[in-house]
């Protein structure tokens, strides 16, 4: 190496950097390719497991429009602890609102944020709830996961008027809800959030039902 | 097979194992192996992407200079994943969704980078695809087995949840092997994996020994070094 000339260590820098070069414009050559090929199904794939998601919460005699089609601009969503813009989504059938689907977050999991979806009805009664996202301890705190567990559909028919503030808790802390064995904050944590989106459907209740109208 | 190629297979399935001998990849895989089906998925995610990236980089080791090598594999790399990303996202939607979460995980695991360098880059690509194959396979093995052992000590159950991965037809698959188990949270824990990990490395140098020992009273060494005793001078 230290023999070689000045000319010869640049004649390398050069084709090291030409060739390296190279190698990253047909990196990106290739992925911009496939990105573009496929963008079209994965927002068509995005959009369809959206609405799954979305109608596993909502039986379907509460629409007969899709549930993409009504967004709500959610607002004073402080409690739900949404990031901006917060969305919700009105169940509409033949023009009017039956329904509203919440996206709920729980701050105090196990690990990091549990996401949730709570479809309540104009009468406040729970029609589902459907965990999205946790990263709760697999074994003990993923039984919120309707994939794991029915665990989350003892949620339905729940509403403020039929289950007192006292109940709205697992069993240990003297509540209505079944807690996991090994597990107590998890599901303490989604009882809270799905009382939180109860609370939010009756104190924004004016605001759900007219907004969603305007649609 | 050839001997170069039997010896591929058994390299990478026992002799040089990638996670019990050259303890590579081993972020991924104690984050995953909580249960078996996590580990099938990670295994089999890792498993595609280690096949590609020897194939290209083996066709194009006459193409790439010693020095930048390495930066060019770890974009081939990148790039291979992320492929494979758009791809599963764009057909088969269902699949991203349970298998997701390991892809990003794949491109931590140095094991790719180490067969592309180690082996890859020196070979031709039949050749680069076995070992890619069998390291692979002997990858996802450990991790299966991992997997199970944390599955049953954590859970009392095994193959929990098949179905995420493989369909309606996996649905009725998990084992209750203990019932009424009130598990065992050190197991599923990331600890957990790290005993496990050490367990399954203890058992299979024990294997070795054992053989090694079995095969030397059978075949003792003839004339085992050298006879010769030093009479003159200090040994420094």
């Amino acid at each position: 190496m230290s023999l070689k000339t000045p000319t010869s260590l640049m004649a390398s820098i050069r084709a090291g950097a030409t060739s390296l070069g190279l190698f990253a414009v047909l990196a990106a050559a290739a992925i911009s390719l496939t990105y573009i090929a496929g963008s079209e199904s994965i927002a068509a794939n995005k959009a369809a497991a959206k609405a799954r998601a979305l109608s596993a919460v909502m039986p379907p005699h509460f629409y007969d429009q899709s549930l993409l089609s009504a967004p709500l601009k959610l607002v004073d969503y402080a409690q739900l602890n949404l990031s901006p813009p917060a969305v919700g989504y009105a169940a509409v059938k033949s023009g009017s609102t039956q329904a509203i689907i919440l996206p709920v977050i729980a701050k105090d999991g196990y690990s990091g944020d549990i996401a949730l979806l709570v479809g309540i009805d104009q009468y406040g009664f729970i029609q589902g709830v459907r965990t999205i996202e946790h990263k709760e301890t697999p074994g003990l705190g993923d039984k919120i996961d309707r994939k794991k567990s029915t665990w989350i559909d003892s949620f339905n028919g729940r509403s403020l008027a039929n289950t007192p503030l006292s109940d709205w808790a697992v069993t240990k802390d003297g509540g209505v809800f079944d807690g996991f064995t090994g597990a107590t904050i998890t599901p303490r944590a989604v009882v809270n959030a799905v009382h939180q989106g109860l609370l939010y459907h009756q104190r924004q209740y004016s605001a759900l039902y007219t907004t969603a109208e305007d649609y | 097979m050839s001997t170069e190629q039997t010896k591929l297979v058994m390299d990478g399935l026992w002799n040089n194992n990638p996670a019990l001998v050259q303890l590579l990849g081993l972020c991924p895989l104690l984050a995953v192996t909580g249960s078996v089906v996590n580990a099938l998925g990670l295994g089999f995610a890792t498993l595609l992407v280690l096949v590609g990236s020897n194939l290209l980089v083996s066709l194009i080791r006459n193409r790439v200079a010693d020095d930048i090598r390495l930066p060019v594999f770890v974009m081939i790399i990148a790039a291979l994943v992320t492929i494979a990303e758009l791809t599963m996202q764009a057909l088969t939607y269902e699949l991203y969704q349970i298998l997701g979460i390991f892809i990003p995980l794949i491109v931590t695991n140095c094991a790719i980078l180490g067969r592309a360098d180690a082996y890859a880059r020196k070979n031709p690509p039949h050749l680069a695809v076995l070992d890619g194959l069998s390291m692979g396979l002997g990858f996802a093995i450990v991790l299966v087995l991992l997997g199970a052992m944390r599955e049953l000590l954590g859970q009392g159950t095994l193959f929990a949840d098949m179905h995420l991965l493989l369909g309606p037809m996996a649905q009725n698959w998990t084992l209750v092997i203990i019932h009424d188990y009130r598990g065992f949270l050190f197991a599923v824990l990331p600890p957990g994996a790290f005993v496990g990990m050490g367990l399954i490395i203890a058992a299979k140098n024990t294997f070795d020994y054992y053989q090694k020992t079995q095969q030397l009273k059978a075949h003792p060494l003839a004339e085992a070094g050298s006879k010769r005793v030093r009479v003159t001078g200090t040994i420094a």
